[in-house]
């Protein structure tokens, strides 16, 4: 094997719809607008099969095929899912893997594939993976960007020995050398076909003719000009990390560590003004097992005393069995967070750090605001939302402090149809004489929520016991109109 | 008959000289002067020990029979305390039957309540003690069946620490037994019990009444009386006697 740099290319190809079974795929197009007429940009390999190939207007493939599936192009998506697939296969297979829009990587194997047992075997399990997937791939090994470009794309792929560019291109197309289609038009009118074609001839002619793209391209394919890669670097999330010469088990020497990494892991981020609003605490066991913490915050921080208190609550779950090797502390996320004033004045402690450290005792779910929302049917007005999310207030009627979930039915309801409340009703079991009363207060059921709302009406009554007892009655429908409701009466609530 | 008067005064001052010696002692446990959030009704911040409620102190209610209606007026009456201070309040729950806006009636505007659903009353105090240490909310509120002593001294001395008024509310029990019956660390214990408002002349309902009773404060006497319940902004009101009653929605006549 020769020390020259070698680069693996690999064409993607759209993701693969696996049909549904028992449903026959449709031939599916991707339609992009090109001037003022629609044109395929992609062809599923049914709708190839058919004849559709892209380029094609959508309106001619309609024309040919009826019952086409077609849908919008989005390049953008297709470029960020490429530039995802970049990154992975900057961390998983080579540290050097560049962009090759719209639909190739670059992978630089040097150094890389011998880790992978050999290039062709590291091929293969990369399009295997890209098969597992779903994307159609092809895999070319060359010594130069150029000579992989074009033999993933016009030569089927494969491997190519060191120094053998310039006769693996020579039966290759020009239009393999990535150059403009104006280049490929006039190379065409004077009959240069293949690669091997334009090798024949002299150089000077050749960049009078066609000008620098081509001899640069040439050049490139074949080694004899340098192409720089631009590889995508992943982004590592801030992290710090203690290894021990012994493992440690004890409480305390744990809580001595993840002291130590939290101060490591506040001046990282303070160099690079970002707070985290998600921590994970790792540790490395003598039996290879991962012992995982995980805490999250309200906003983001990078305050150690902050974190060691929220760390510090859940530390009893890391079991250290016989010891850790290592701890890690990784900053799973990361948010800007602007260099603070240090004050000398006492200040208001921030709302934030209780949150969190409730959040961390009870679960994020349960610790909320109640705010308003736009309903009138008392059980729906409320919604819970963060507990730092702004709250919206409630419309000034007099509301129950307690509200019975789900409304009890009340009995033996004596009350004056239409309107007025109830004289005397049984509750529980008790028996309730009314003194005094207010309302109704009609409130129309939702029916753009509930069809079985839409003629639903309730009215509701604030009365008060001869103790003093103030209850939220309502009686289903108007009391005139039998389709409102049936009359039955419910105890929704109690005012203090 | 006239010693046994004398020896009775004698030991009423001697009690009050104890009691002002226990309040020193116990202010100068804090470190500093003692704040206090008054009623801003003269007859109950007159009865009270330091004119109003201790600020950095455990306070409970709990309605006077068991039931859902007391057990509202005693929520009312904490959720008005809170209320009238300003800052965020954590409120601590045990059950979901806590309506927001009947609270924003009281004073409490959604933005101002932060909810901590709370599985077990131990997790309602150590949510407390949580709220109550960090010493930046108005007041902490928690909704507690069964609190026992040391988990209200431990509530005391967070309260303490954090400046921070602790309300706990002492919900009835299926049992049946007076959550107030049971010793506590509360510097005040309230009872409250709905009572008939006032009837209007026409059809409709008046401000709620209820019977306010100070079951226990610590540096004075237990009393009650009867308030009307709290207004939009938390405050409570002593009902008007009848005679000098303004007529409802109309500013009283002046003589000319």
């Amino acid at each position: 094997m020769t020390a020259s740099r070698r680069d693996g290319r690999r064409e993607q190809g759209r993701r693969k719809v696996a049909p549904i079974d028992g449903e026959e795929c449709l031939p599916l197009l991707l339609s992009h607008r090109a001037g003022n007429r629609l044109v395929i940009a992609a062809a599923s390999p049914e709708a190839r099969k058919l004849g559709l190939h892209p380029g094609m207007a959508v309106a001619q493939a309609r024309a040919l095929v009826p019952g086409l599936d077609i849908a919008e192009a989005d390049p953008a998506a297709d470029a960020a899912l490429l530039a995802r697939l970049a990154l992975f296969a900057a961390r998983r297979w080579t540290p050097r893997a560049s962009l090759a829009p719209p639909d190739g990587l670059f992978l630089d194997l040097t150094g890389a594939a011998h880790l992978f047992g050999g290039e062709a075997a590291m091929g293969r399990r990369i399009l295997v993976f890209c098969g597992r997937a779903g994307f159609a791939a092809r895999f070319a090994v060359a010594g130069t960007p150029g000579a992989a470009h074009a033999l993933a794309r016009f030569g089927g792929g494969g491997l190519c020995p060191p120094g053998g560019e310039a006769a693996a291109l020579a039966p290759l197309p020009l239009a393999a050398l990535r150059v403009e289609e104006p280049v490929l038009a006039a190379a065409r009118r004077l009959g240069l076909e293949t690669i091997g074609d334009l090798l024949a001839l002299p150089r000077a002619p050749l960049q009078r003719r066609f000008g620098r793209t081509l001899l640069t391209r040439l050049d490139q394919a074949l080694g004899r000009a340098a192409e720089p890669l631009d590889p995508v670097v992943p982004e590592e999330p801030p992290a710090a990390m203690l290894r021990f010469a012994e493992p440690i088990a004890t409480p305390e020497a744990i809580e001595k560590a993840v002291d130590i990494l939290l101060g490591r892991l506040a001046e990282t981020l303070r160099k690079e003004a970002l707070g985290v609003r998600r921590v994970a605490l790792l540790g490395d066991r003598v039996d290879g097992a991962v012992q995982r913490l995980d805490v999250g915050t309200s906003r983001p921080t990078r305050d150690p005393d902050h974190l060691r208190r929220l760390i510090g609550a859940k530390l009893e779950t890391i079991e250290p069995g016989y010891g850790l090797d290592a701890i890690r502390l990784v900053a799973g996320r990361v948010e800007p967070l602007a260099p603070e004033q240090l004050s000398g004045a006492k200040t208001v402690p921030d709302l934030a750090l209780l949150i969190d450290r409730l959040a961390a005792r009870l679960g994020a779910r349960h610790l909320y605001r109640a705010t308003a929302v736009e309903s009138d049917v008392p059980e729906r007005s409320v919604a819970r939302t963060g507990p730092l999310a702004p709250a919206a207030p409630w419309p000034k009627w007099p509301r129950p402090v307690r509200l019975l979930s789900p409304p009890e039915r009340v009995e033996n309801v004596v009350a004056l149809l239409p309107d007025l409340p109830p004289r005397r009703f049984t509750w529980r079991g008790r028996a309730y004489r009314v003194r005094a009363a207010d309302g109704p207060e009609r409130i129309h059921g939702e029916w753009w929520k509930r069809g079985a709302e839409a003629e639903a009406v309730r009215d509701y009554f604030q009365v008060e016991d001869e103790e003093g007892t103030r209850f939220w009655l309502y009686r289903r429908g108007d009391g005139v109109d039998h389709r409102t409701g049936d009359l039955s009466w419910y105890l929704h609530g109690v005012f203090g | 008959m006239i010693r046994e008067m004398y020896r009775n005064l004698a030991r009423a001052e001697r009690l009050a000289a104890l009691r002002a010696e226990v309040r020193a002692l116990e202010s100068a446990g804090s470190g500093e002067e003692r704040l206090c959030l008054p009623f801003g009704l003269e007859a109950i911040d007159s009865r009270l020990a330091g004119g109003g409620l201790a600020v950095a102190a455990l306070h409970e209610a709990a309605g006077e029979r068991p039931g859902p209606a007391d057990e509202a007026a005693a929520t009312l009456f904490l959720a008005s305390i809170a209320a009238r201070r300003s800052g965020p309040v954590l409120w601590a729950l045990a059950r979901r039957d806590l309506f927001a806006p009947g609270l924003a009636g009281a004073g409490l505007a959604p933005d101002r309540v932060l909810y901590a659903e709370c599985g077990r009353d131990e997790d309602v105090l150590a949510v407390m003690e949580e709220g109550l240490r960090h010493g930046g909310l108005a007041a902490v509120v928690g909704e507690v069946g069964r609190a026992l002593m040391a988990a209200a001294r431990r509530l005391q001395l967070a309260a303490e620490e954090g400046g921070t008024p602790a309300l706990m509310l002492r919900r009835w029990r299926r049992s049946g037994e007076d959550p107030l019956a049971p010793p506590s660390a509360a510097v005040t214990r309230w009872r409250l019990a709905c009572v008939p408002s006032a009837p209007l002349p026409v059809a409709g309902i008046d401000r709620a009444r209820w019977r306010l009773a100070l079951a226990r404060q610590r540096g004075g006497e237990p009393f009650d009386l009867l308030v009307e319940s709290p207004d939009a902004e938390g405050r409570l009101a002593l009902p008007a006697p009848s005679q000098h009653r303004p007529r409802d929605g109309l500013p009283a006549r002046r003589a000319a």
